[in-house]
């Protein structure tokens, strides 16, 4: 150990020597370290004055009064970039991860730990204090400034986007943790212990609460999560060109000028990177799609995203795939025909979700239907859809057979319900197809709970068939038993089934019905059957088999105050995401 | 007069961080009370003012129509007690209890929510029953709070749940479990109501320390236990840790946990898009038009004849004389005192605080960072109690929604938080909600459609260290005379079960004295009390029997609702 700190000091000042009054630019970090260790220069200059590097010294140079002001001045800056970049990792994580608490903990958590690294990390930098922590500066201006940026591109590649967030947090924390630690040892020359503590760690927590409060106040609302990193970024690299004047007592001509020039080129390409930010947004979002985003509308309730490559078009909401056209006839055939072939009468029809039109167009394959009710949340959808679907839902959405409605399908039927035994207008529904983005949130899962069934039932004709998208039985399998069994205990009989959808994978979905009845065994006739391209005769009743991996499970069931079948989506999405 | 609501330091950190207020107050209305009637009884005109006015006879009179009176007046109904008459100062029923609506969503201006009854409560849970709440011995999933319950706003982020779990320390986490275990041990108990919890002296030697004490005695040092602890005495008591007695903190956690495990949780919650505004309007539809609104009490006393009722009515002029053979004082009890002074009631130790609640009518849901919008939304670093979302039970998540927003004045002194209540103005409370809730939604004023406040002057009785008087506080609820009393404040906690409980109890005194009354006295009361009987008979055939053809639509709402599919 103490071999140790004699080599440090020896360096340390060597490599002032042989940086400062020999060359007057700096020069290539291997060749003056190569110089430095062939030709070690044991003796101190001390004649260099405020040009050394060892403030420890008898006559050790102080800081002047406004020097001081302006360290205490980039305490409270560094302290509310360090907040900052904590607040923007856990914000892009929930982002781009969803709402999840995990990505807020554990972001935090790690970002927290990381700042402990740095700070015993600290203990390391012998010498030179003065420089590394301008050198902290600067690459916590890199890489916190590009980290929101960074993290957004990264989320492409979702496997490594785990590796990539976390190594960010770890990265930044450990640069932050070790600021304020060298700070406190550049400023302890200058101060009482106690008086330092004090002052530090005062202006650290102010820092901290204008970090917080602007964040969320001033910075996200008007600058948005990229520009507000970018900007920090900037703010850290001012902070180090700050740093060289206030700290010039400490530091060789040397360092002064590189890091001044490096100071200045991350400012440049922070600021430039600031002034593009609008494009880059567009371009971090296209980098999350592997086709090129041919319309994209934040709505009120969504941000949907149109893709086309080629002839296949997709439809995404919060990121999620709804339907690509080189398969969704199969997710929409399956979704449709079982439960027309089963149900008695056909001529009412329900359509909860499915605002795409898509499953419209396989209803209207069937003569008999004379009314569809069409209840989807986003009017954006069904706008959207009309716009840039049309070839592909055979203009289904202008059929005067449908009755659209805009609102939320449990709204909806609660209030249906209340007023029917009035009214008693409302005349039962002979099917429903039942078609909800899978339930990765509370306000989805709650279309998917016993009591939504029970209000669904109150819509429905005692022998009519209802259809439930009910995601994956391989990927999410507990999250699909739960569905079905949801679906029983609301007083269905249950038929569950599965088809391959290969843009899907193997997807699953609930056939039920107030009354007990038998899964359909063919394409009855007023259906054209030879217009399907995937269900036929011999393939239905196989779609009810399911192999031993997709098997049912002991699962919970979803209740409104308590959604088991969030959490199970959660678990299993992640698992299968890994 | 921010300042003055929110306490200068809350103020001074609220400007400072959130800049200039919005140049124009947001629309709205300032509600409250109807003063004007009430002032007639702090100075009613002399008793000699009836001496003409009509006399009306009646078996029993209640006066009051909060959750008490009507849960009173439900009970004699339920018991087969047809003929009473319920007096209500204000226009409309419900005290505290009570609800609004707008063309979107029906909201509460008071109590919100009632913790599943445990089995024990089998009164309650008949009530629940026969609302359609409860189906058997299973409360209806349409009604238990649906997730996501609450969550908390705490360091610019919204988190899921009530306690801070981010960023806790190990120690905290200790601290919490520490608590959970100590309460757990206590479930047993401490019963809702409270009348049923444990009295001896152990337990009543809580009352005698604070709840900042207990926590002290304990080690409970945790910033965010503390948190966890002050909030739920503001929340349910409106008072904060140094006052609220110790027996009424651990009877807020224990009490309302049916099992050891749900210490820290509670049992399940019921609410209603109006809150208990719901039971409100369930009871008062059962008692009908028995109930007669805008009629001032302004003098209860015992006579000969019966206990007599001088009424006076809304337009302050037309008095009536009701001799009844029973009197319910359904009032608090700082109202009662005044009403029937011959009664001798104490008022030492009851203290009654004051509250501000909110209603904030939104075009749409102003965006917040963290975990998604939940029924219960509290701040961490707020005097306010946070906001419930009317919608949310319904599952509207999306557009337009009523938030409302509950302040409790916890000063030392209720009469001073009363005075800073009625101190302001529509303004200065619509931008305290303002600037309260701008920290978590930094655009709530685009939002914002307009902003109503409900000045309760009066909202809940408090319990303060030693409201217990030594046990004889569980004795204030006996009968005098032929005037009973029935108030959640005869058990010092504000809970809508303790309300229901008293009068539930009451009408059962008045129901057994007056069954005793048919058994025990001679053949011409009997005769009459036959005649009485008849008259209810028929009463059930007739059209105009509304209490038989209200249970007939809440039986059958209860078994073709929506929870029951054939």
């Amino acid at each position: 150990m103490a071999g140790d700190t004699a080599d440090d000091t020896a360096d340390e000042t060597a490599h002032d020597a042989a940086d400062e009054p020999v060359q007057g630019s700096p020069s290539p970090g291997a060749d003056a370290a190569s110089r430095e260790r062939e030709a070690p220069r044991a003796a101190p200059s001390s004649s260099e004055g405020p040009g050394s590097g060892s403030p420890e010294g008898p006559d050790a140079p102080r800081l002047t009064r406004a020097s001081r002001t302006l360290l205490f001045l980039t305490v409270l800056i560094i302290a509310t970039s360090g907040l900052v970049y904590e607040l923007l990792a856990g914000t892009v994580a929930s982002y781009v991860l969803g709402d999840s608490v995990t990505q807020f903990s554990t972001t935090i958590g790690t970002y927290l730990f990381a700042m402990g690294i740095g700070s015993f990390l600290s203990r390391f930098v012998k010498r030179g204090v003065a420089r590394r922590f301008l050198e902290v500066e600067l690459a916590a201006a890199l890489v916190g400034g590009l980290s929101a940026p960074l993290l957004f591109v990264g989320f492409a590649q979702a496997e490594a986007f785990a590796v990539l967030l976390y190594g960010t947090i770890v990265v930044i924390g450990t640069l932050v943790g070790l600021e304020i630690p060298l700070l406190m040892r550049i400023l302890k020359e200058e101060l009482a212990f106690e008086e330092l503590v004090a002052r530090v760690l005062t202006v650290d927590y102010i820092g901290a609460l204008l970090g917080s409060v602007l964040f969320a106040i001033v910075f996200v609302p008007t600058l948005g999560i990229t520009r507000t990193s970018l900007l920090f970024g900037m703010l850290n690299a001012l902070v180090a060109l700050l740093g060289t004047t206030a700290l010039a007592p400490l530091l060789t001509r040397g360092d002064v000028l590189r890091v001044r020039v490096l100071a200045a080129l991350l400012l440049v390409l922070l600021g430039g990177t600031f002034a593009q930010a609008d494009r880059l947004t567009s371009w971090t979002e296209q980098s999350l799609y592997d086709e090129p985003i041919v319309f994209a509308e934040q709505s009120a309730y969504q941000r949907l995203v149109v893709t086309r490559g080629g002839p296949v078009t997709s439809l995404f909401l919060d990121g999620n795939l709804q339907f690509s056209s080189v398969d969704e006839h199969r997710y929409h055939e399956a979704l449709v025909h079982p439960a027309m072939a089963a149900a008695p009468r056909r001529a009412r029809v329900l359509v909860l979700g499915g605002g795409d039109g898509l499953a419209l167009r396989e209803l209207f394959r069937w003569p008999e239907v004379e009314h569809v009710t069409l209840v989807d949340l986003d009017p954006a959808v069904t706008r959207v859809a009309r716009r840039l679907f049309a070839d592909l839902n055979a203009h289904s959405l202008e059929d005067p057979r449908v009755e659209l409605v805009h609102d939320d399908a449990m709204v909806w039927l609660d209030e249906r319900q209340r007023a029917a035994p009035a009214s008693g207008d409302a005349l039962p529904y002979d099917v429903a197809i039942v078609d909800f983005p899978d339930p990765n949130n509370f306000s989805l899962g709650k279309l998917y709970t016993r009591r939504f069934y029970r209000l669904l039932r109150t819509a429905l004709a005692d022998d009519a068939t209802v259809a439930i998208q009910s995601t994956s039985p391989l990927f999410a399998r507990r999250s699909y038993w739960c569905i079905t069994e949801t679906v029983r205990e609301a007083g269905y009989a249950v038929r569950p089934y599965h088809a391959t959808v290969p843009s899907f994978g193997e997807w699953g979905y609930v056939l039920a019905s107030p009354r007990p009845f038998d899964a359909p065994s063919a394409l009855p006739p007023p259906l054209p059957a030879a217009e399907l391209r995937y269900l036929s005769d011999a393939l239905l009743p196989t779609l009810f088999v399911f192999p031993p991996d997709m098997g049912p499970l002991e699962v919970e069931t979803n209740h409104l105050n308590d959604q088991a079948l969030v959490r199970y989506y959660d678990a299993e999405e992640r698992q299968w995401a890994n | 007069m921010l300042r003055l609501l929110l306490g200068a330091p809350f103020a001074a950190k609220l400007l400072a961080c959130e800049g200039a207020p919005p140049p124009q107050p947001p629309e709205g209305a300032l509600l409250g009370p109807d003063h004007r009637l009430g002032h007639r009884l702090r100075e009613p005109p002399p008793r000699e003012a009836w001496r003409d006015a009509p006399t009306r006879r009646v078996p029993v009179a209640i006066v009051g129509g909060g959750p008490a009176g009507l849960s009173a007046g439900w009970r004699l109904l339920r018991r087969g007690e047809r003929d009473f008459r319920l007096f209500e100062l204000e226009p409309a029923l419900g005290g505290t209890s009570r609800s609004g609506e707008s063309a979107l969503t029906r909201y509460p201006w008071g109590a919100h929510y009632l913790p599943v009854p445990p089995t024990s409560n089998v009164d309650l849970r008949g009530l629940l029953v026969e609302m359609g709440a409860f189906h058997r011995s299973e409360p209806a999933e349409r009604l238990l709070v649906r997730e996501p319950e609450s969550r908390v706003f705490y360091r610019g982020f919204w988190y899921p749940g009530l306690y801070p779990w981010a960023g806790a320390s190990e120690e905290d986490l200790a601290q919490l479990a520490r608590f959970e275990a100590r309460v757990a041990a206590q479930v047993e108990a401490f019963q809702i109501p409270s009348a049923r919890s444990a009295r001896d002296p152990a337990h009543l030697a809580l009352d005698r320390l604070s709840a900042a004490q207990w926590l002290d005695e304990g080690g409970f040092t945790s910033p965010r236990l503390r948190w966890l602890a002050r909030y739920a005495c503001r929340d349910d008591y409106g008072l904060e840790l140094e006052e609220t007695s110790a027996w009424a903190f651990v009877f807020y956690w224990a009490a309302r946990a049916a099992r050891p495990e749900q210490a820290l949780e509670g049992s399940e919650v019921l609410t209603w898009p109006e809150g208990n505004g719901a039971i409100v309007e369930h009871l008062a539809g059962v008692i009908g038009d028995r109930v007669e609104t805008g009629r001032a009490v302004v003098h209860v006393h015992e006579t000969p004849e019966g206990v007599q009722l001088l009424l006076l009515r809304a337009d302050g002029e037309t008095r009536e004389r009701v001799v009844a053979d029973h009197a319910i004082l359904a009032v608090p009890r700082f109202v009662a005192a005044r009403l029937a002074p011959e009664l001798g009631l104490e008022l030492d130790g009851y203290e009654v605080g004051a509250w501000a609640v909110a209603n904030l009518h939104l075009r749409g849901r102003p965006p917040g960072r963290g975990a998604p919008p939940a029924w219960d939304n509290v701040l961490y670093d707020s005097p306010a109690l946070g906001y419930v979302t009317a919608t949310h039970q319904r599952g509207r998540d999306f557009g337009p929604t009523v938030w409302t927003w509950y302040l409790p004045f916890t000063d030392a002194d209720a009469e001073a938080g009363r005075r800073r209540l009625f101190e302001a103005e529509h303004a200065d409370l619509a931008d305290a909600v303002l600037a309260d809730l701008r920290r978590p939604h930094p655009e709530l004023d685009e939002h914002v459609e307009r902003v109503d406040v409900w000045r309760w002057g009066h909202a809940m009785v408090q319990p303060r260290v030693g409201f217990l008087r030594d046990g004889a506080r569980f004795e204030d609820g006996r009968p005098r005379g032929h005037v009973h009393l029935a108030h959640s404040d005869l058990s010092g906690l504000a809970l809508f079960e303790e309300a229901f409980f008293h009068g539930v109890r009451a009408a059962d005194e008045v129901w057994d004295i007056r069954r005793g009354a048919v058994f025990q006295i001679g053949e011409g009361a009997a005769d009459e009390a036959g005649e009485e009987a008849t008259g209810g008979a028929a009463e059930a055939t007739e059209p105009a029997a509304e209490p038989a053809t209200e249970d007939a639509t809440e039986a059958s709402g209860a078994t073709t609702g929506a929870e029951e599919p054939a």
